[in-house]
């Protein structure tokens, strides 16, 4: 099984358990750089996949919390190629497979081909890259495919038929079903046109569909039964790791458990 | 450059002057291009297909050349610099954006924008302003066609554009106070762009300068080159023949891709874009992103990037907030990559001296950031003491009095 096959697996296997498959967010390093790996760890146990957070100057698909965040790890020294040298060095490695999300400048600085092959060797089975939309995708795709790399795709509600199509038939992984037209982390509403919307993405998509801005609470989680594999947590769970608390429980208590 | 990329060069910029750039991925060569997130994809793509039904339709070029002519008035004045040549040694002319209404060039794009908004249905426009002028300009254009407009500043700019904050108040705009990076432009256009994802179907985004996602750069660029094809038709009944050069300021790039546009087919004239060089050449102390800048995506497009090793945007600084931003438009990029603009830069003293010899010679305050284009002048006089030069002054200096009090007139200098 190549890296883009094992993200969909294991939001397959929480399909079985009956359950909609957890991907949890934390920005790299933050709130402390030190205690990334051991953050890393604690939120890993309780998800299905983790997304890994790469901090950048301009987050603009970013609400307060994870511009708040990226600025904290910055201020701290987190690059992408500290982010990759730290996972390099886990074992034993977490179950669930790790993606890194990123805006793109980060990556092409530091060059696809070199990213391809450092994000391999440190264990990292995809990407998730807010401001390269579909048809920008080679800078990157060639590359990233070539190790079986994931490139999740994101879909949203503004998006037109043909083209969801045409993004469902080139996400690896899953797809990114972006709930709402805005930046992450409000707590939004789960209305009748978002579900027919997420069984729309679910119809056309050969991979699992997750659903992500501004999951917060298990209200939200019931309503999305049923219409997609998986839920995003992001703002939310960088809230939990400010405030001192455990993710795993959080995120335990978020799944109902 | 080897033979093989020299003709290369040449054949990109045959496809420019032949008008097939952007081409129909948004790229100037490898510059440019879409890069934001989907939800705004489609945002985009109105927009664009907007553009190519409306900005070469009569109807549109009708209705907005009515109002270039007796809202902004247009067209400015071309005029001879007759003291400060003989202060400066080149015969220099002065094409004079800043009587343009509200003060500089920025309303040629913001009233063409307004206008192709109105006919795409929005119910509000947002727009960022870094010097401020662009946000007057918006917000003037919105009152004009009856839209609300948002404009999103950064506090710094807030502070040493005071006048043009006022100025949209009074001309019943929302100003938002955006406090996050360096408060300045870049983190203005971070929040306009959060605040379009958010409505990107009822929101018009009246982007200022030539940078952003395709179509921006390419309508910003067309809402300008009245700029310089003015000037050109100007120059030649003046004078019958064209200038040796031809200088503008370059931030993000409006004024100068607006002035430049008529002038790239004519091979003979010098086209000179003077950057902001701030306090020094060290990262974070200047807005250089053509001189000193590596190639990056910001704000949707794949262009020059002031940046780090690791690919994170850096602060700048320059005493003009019109020019205080990292990056730099594509089509900018494009020009110096193949050769036919040559990018060089001024400092704050430079700029400030400049300021002050206009005011002297000519009887005219110009903004901060003309100024740049002035101190190049200055430096081109110097070794063509017999050349023609048009320089763009891109807008008056009213809104710089914050700034010139903490500089130019204090210590009774």
């Amino acid at each position: 099984m190549n890296a883009h096959e094992r993200i969909s697996a294991a939001i397959r296997a929480a399909d079985t358990r009956g359950e909609l498959a957890l991907v949890a967010y934390l920005t790299a390093g933050f709130p402390g750089r030190e205690r990334f790996l051991e953050h890393l760890r604690q939120v890993a146990s309780g998800a299905d996949v983790v997304e890994i957070g790469v901090p950048f100057s301009d987050p603009m698909a970013d609400g307060v919390t994870i511009q708040r965040s990226s600025r904290g790890a910055l201020a701290q020294g987190v690059s992408l190629g500290w982010i990759l040298s730290e996972l390099a060095t886990l074992a034993p490695r977490p179950a669930p497979p790790l993606l890194l999300m990123s805006y793109l400048n980060p990556l092409l600085a530091f060059g696809a081909e070199r990213l391809a092959d450092s994000a391999e060797r440190a264990g990292v089975a995809g990407f998730i890259v807010p401001d390269l939309p579909f048809d920008e995708g080679e800078a990157l795709r060639p590359a990233l495919a070539s190790r079986g790399l994931a490139l999740v795709q994101m879909a949203t509600p503004v998006t037109s038929p043909d083209r969801l199509k045409r993004i469902c038939a080139a996400s690896q992984g899953f797809v990114y079903a972006v709930t709402m037209t805005g930046t992450t982390g409000k707590n939004v509403a789960v209305p009748p046109e978002v579900t027919a919307y997420l069984d729309s993405v679910r119809a056309l998509s050969p991979v699992p569909v997750c659903a992500g801005f501004g999951i917060r609470s298990r209200e939200q989680l019931e309503r999305l039964r049923g219409h997609v594999d998986g839920v995003v947590v992001g703002s939310a769970l960088v809230e939990v790791l400010e405030r001192g608390e455990d993710p795993a429980r959080w995120l335990r208590a978020l799944r109902g458990g | 450059m080897n033979l093989s990329s020299i003709s290369a060069s040449a054949d990109a910029l045959a496809d420019l002057v032949a008008g097939r750039l952007p081409d129909a991925r948004g790229r100037f060569g490898p510059f440019g291009g879409r890069y934001v997130p989907e939800t705004l994809i489609p945002a985009l793509e109105r927009l664009e297909d907007g553009v190519r039904r409306h900005l070469r339709s009569p109807s549109f070029q009708q209705e907005l050349a009515a109002e270039l002519t007796s809202w902004v008035g247009r067209p400015t004045a071309l005029t001879f610099a007759g003291r400060l040549s003989a202060r400066w040694g080149a015969r220099i002319w002065l094409k004079r954006e800043d009587l343009a209404h509200t003060g500089a060039h920025k309303i040629n794009n913001a009233i063409g924008q307004a206008l192709l908004a109105g006919r795409l249905g929005a119910k509000r426009i947002v727009a960022e302003t870094g010097a401020g002028q662009h946000g007057v300009a918006s917000a003037a254009a919105c009152a004009r066609l009856g839209l609300p407009c948002t404009v999103y500043m950064g506090s710094v700019d807030m502070r040493r554009q005071a006048p043009n904050v006022d100025r949209m108040r009074l001309l019943g705009a929302t100003v938002i106070a955006v406090t996050a990076g360096d408060a300045t432009l870049r983190a203005a256009i971070d929040e306009a762009l959060r605040d379009w994802v958010s409505d990107p179907l009822g929101t018009y985004y009246l982007l200022g300068s030539a940078v952003g996602p395709h179509p921006y750069p390419y309508l910003v660029r067309e809402l300008q080159a009245v700029i310089g094809r003015e000037a050109r038709a100007q120059f030649l009944q003046k004078t019958g023949a064209l200038p040796d050069a031809v200088m503008a300021c370059v931030g993000g790039g409006s004024n100068s891709i607006g002035m430049f546009h008529a002038f790239v087919p004519d091979r003979e004239v010098e086209i000179v874009g003077v950057e902001a060089g701030g306090r020094g050449e060290a990262l974070g102390d200047n807005a250089a992103t053509v001189s000193f800048g590596r190639p990056g995506v910001l704000h949707g497009t794949y262009s020059l990037l002031l940046q780090d090793a690791d690919g994170q945007v850096q602060e700048t600084h320059s005493v003009s907030a019109g020019l205080d931003y990292s990056g730099v438009g594509p089509e900018h990029a494009f020009l110096a990559h193949v050769g036919r603009v040559r990018y060089e830069s001024a400092g704050d003293e430079e700029a400030l001296e400049a300021v002050r010899a206009l005011c002297e010679t000519e009887g005219i305050l110009p903004a901060l950031e003309s100024a740049h284009a002035l101190a190049g002048a200055k430096r081109w006089s110097a070794s063509h003491p017999d050349g023609t030069l048009i320089v763009c002054l891109s807008g008056r200096g009213d809104k710089d009095m914050p700034t010139l009090q903490q500089t130019l007139l204090k210590g009774g200098k």
